[in-house]
């Protein structure tokens, strides 16, 4: 996977990432549309399929609303790497298809707007400038929840 | 348990798993809290949506516009049982560890798998156990001491840990301010916030619940010896001494960005807001309104009282406290999260600040993004709301 990051700080919470007044919505399109908007007025459009999102520590604090990792998977972005990220989000954002990855020291090696390649098998993220970051790897029942696009597919799938 | 606004993904995700019917119908619970009335043709939509739902599934205990807040009307409509397992779709369903409960936050699609098998996994969290001991300063409350907590662990310092509250300052705490604990603990990433359940947990709840939930209740009470497993491995203890405890004050925009209330005085407000999961119970109410009483709120000032449930709401309607609001200048609404969600109703503006009695001060969280949210309790709300600046009672 190749793509450009965007680099958010610290604590990066669930109303940053979809603000509560959208909740109303349950449809990834439109879901999308507000994605950072906390922090971006217009992240969908700066991202485009296959980029990442790059956070410090604690990542999805807050709320347990699932609508948040849809927003990301809506807009393209192939995986969000960061120091740490808080619970429920961890496992909203496997249930719905996006992959998050662990990788202590990140924020202080990956630059905003870089290009970055993350190797899924290997469990290492390769910056522009050649240097390498390790991150914990998935353990395979993971990475085919993931493949399915979420924990539902994937369950669909397991029952054909 | 899933409410109005995370209930219609969580239904969406349960139709798509395609099981004929939910797992046990008596055994959820829905009401609808955050967007009541509703506000918008969407929340609308969202409502006919999940009562069609409860109707369809034959939800016994579907909870419509009228009764409150989830997390309160859970323990009030006697669903919440020590020794039980409870997941909701929103995260501060840690509340009902107050009871003794393992009560934890999950997302949508979990929901749905529970909907649908009555089954999760779980990893077994590691314990963070606060030995509180101490009491507490007049001026102060509950909600000083899990500020003053969280301050001192950090928003993620508990993460995917069972919080664990004991000591001589909970035993003697009221339902109402135990909750006020195990409801933040989210707030430092804890997975729920336990409590033992004592004779006071027995009392609030032997009248709430009915059938064999009633000896269920009894039984756990005299039987059981729910206490931290102090040989478990990654146990962390921290003592914390509330006796000279002042009030606190989470600043914007995290809730560990924790400050004495005393250094804050010269923070001007434009809103204040009672009320929430944390802070909208009788017992705040009072606590607000000893202070109001025959007073005025700060020329230009808004302050919005929303009582946590309709039982809240009628008690402190014979209490005769919603005419201490109304007189002090404050809007008194229907039982609902109000504005912490920042989605329904008396949001704040670009430039604007809100002091508020509920749990989260994130950036935008209740309306503008270039607002700003503090957060107290009850008691320095309402000096504050007085003041018309950030103020500590007598």
């Amino acid at each position: 996977m190749k793509g450009k990051v965007f680099k958010f700080g610290n604590d990066i919470d669930t109303d940053i990432i979809l603000p509560g007044r959208y909740l109303i919505y349950t449809d990834e399109e439109e879901l999308s549309k507000h994605c950072m908007e906390g922090l971006v007025s217009d992240f969908k459009s700066q991202a485009k399929p296959g980029d990442f999102i790059v956070g410090g520590t604690n990542f999805g604090c807050g709320s347990s609303r699932e609508h948040a990792p849809i927003a990301i998977k809506g807009c393209g972005i192939s995986a969000v790497i960061a120091e740490s990220f808080a619970r429920i989000f961890y496992r909203n954002a496997t249930n719905v298809g996006v992959p998050l990855l662990e990788a202590p020291g990140i924020s202080e090696i990956i630059e905003d707007g870089e290009e970055i390649e993350v190797d899924m098998k290997k469990g290492l993220i390769i910056s522009e400038s050649g240097k390498e970051i390790e991150f914990k790897k998935l353990p395979p029942f993971m990475l085919e929840i993931l493949e399915s696009g979420g924990l539902i597919s994937y369950l669909r799938k397991q029952n054909e | 348990m899933i409410h109005d606004l995370t209930g219609p993904l969580a239904v969406e995700s349960f139709n798509k798993i395609g099981t004929e019917k939910v797992w046990d119908p008596s055994k959820i619970v829905i009401p609808f809290d955050h967007q009541v009335p509703a506000d918008s043709l969407d929340s609308t939509n969202n409502h006919i949506f999940m009562r069609k739902f409860a109707k369809e599934e034959n939800i016994e205990h579907f909870y419509d516009v009228n009764e409150g807040i989830c997390h309160q009307v859970l323990p009030e409509k006697g669903h919440v049982l020590p020794g039980t397992l409870i997941v909701g779709a929103d995260s501060h369903t840690c509340t009902y560890g107050a009871f003794g409960a393992f009560a934890t936050g999950i997302g949508s699609t979990d929901m749905a798998m529970v909907l649908s098998t009555g089954q999760l996994w779980f990893k077994v969290p590691e314990t963070i156990q606060f030995n509180i001991n101490g009491d507490l300063k007049e001026n102060t409350s509950a909600k000083d001491v899990i500020l003053h907590i969280i301050g001192t662990v950090g928003a993620d310092g508990a993460t995917y840990k069972s919080c664990e509250f004991i000591g001589d300052t909970i035993s003697s705490m009221s339902i109402s301010d135990r909750m006020v604990l195990s409801n933040m603990a989210i707030e430092m990433g804890g997975k729920t916030g336990l409590m033992e359940p004592d004779e006071k947990t027995y009392e609030y709840l032997k009248d709430r619940v009915s059938g064999e939930n009633k000896n269920r209740l009894k039984a756990f009470i005299e039987k059981s010896n729910l206490k931290t497993d102090l040989d478990s491995s990654g146990l962390e203890i921290i003592d914390v001494d509330v006796t000279k405890l002042e009030p606190q004050v989470a600043c914007p925009n995290n809730v560990d960005n924790v400050k004495p209330a005393s250094e804050l005085s010269d923070v001007e407000i434009n809103q204040v807001f009672l009320g929430s999961c944390t802070n909208g119970r009788i017992e705040d109410l009072r606590d607000a309104a000893k202070i109001l009483k025959g007073n005025k709120i700060a020329n230009g000032l808004r302050m919005l009282v929303i009582p946590a449930s309709k039982e809240t709401y009628l008690k402190a309607l014979d209490e005769g406290l919603i005419k201490i609001f109304v007189e002090a200048g404050a809007l008194v609404s229907q039982p609902c999260c109000g504005p912490c969600l920042g989605g329904h109703t008396g949001l704040i503006g670009p430039e604007e600040v809100s002091l508020s009695t509920s749990n989260r001060n994130f950036k935008g969280r209740q309306g503008s993004p270039d607002g700003e949210v503090y957060l107290s309790s009850a008691k320095v709300a309402a000096e504050s709301a007085i003041e018309g600046k950030i103020s500590i009672p007598e």
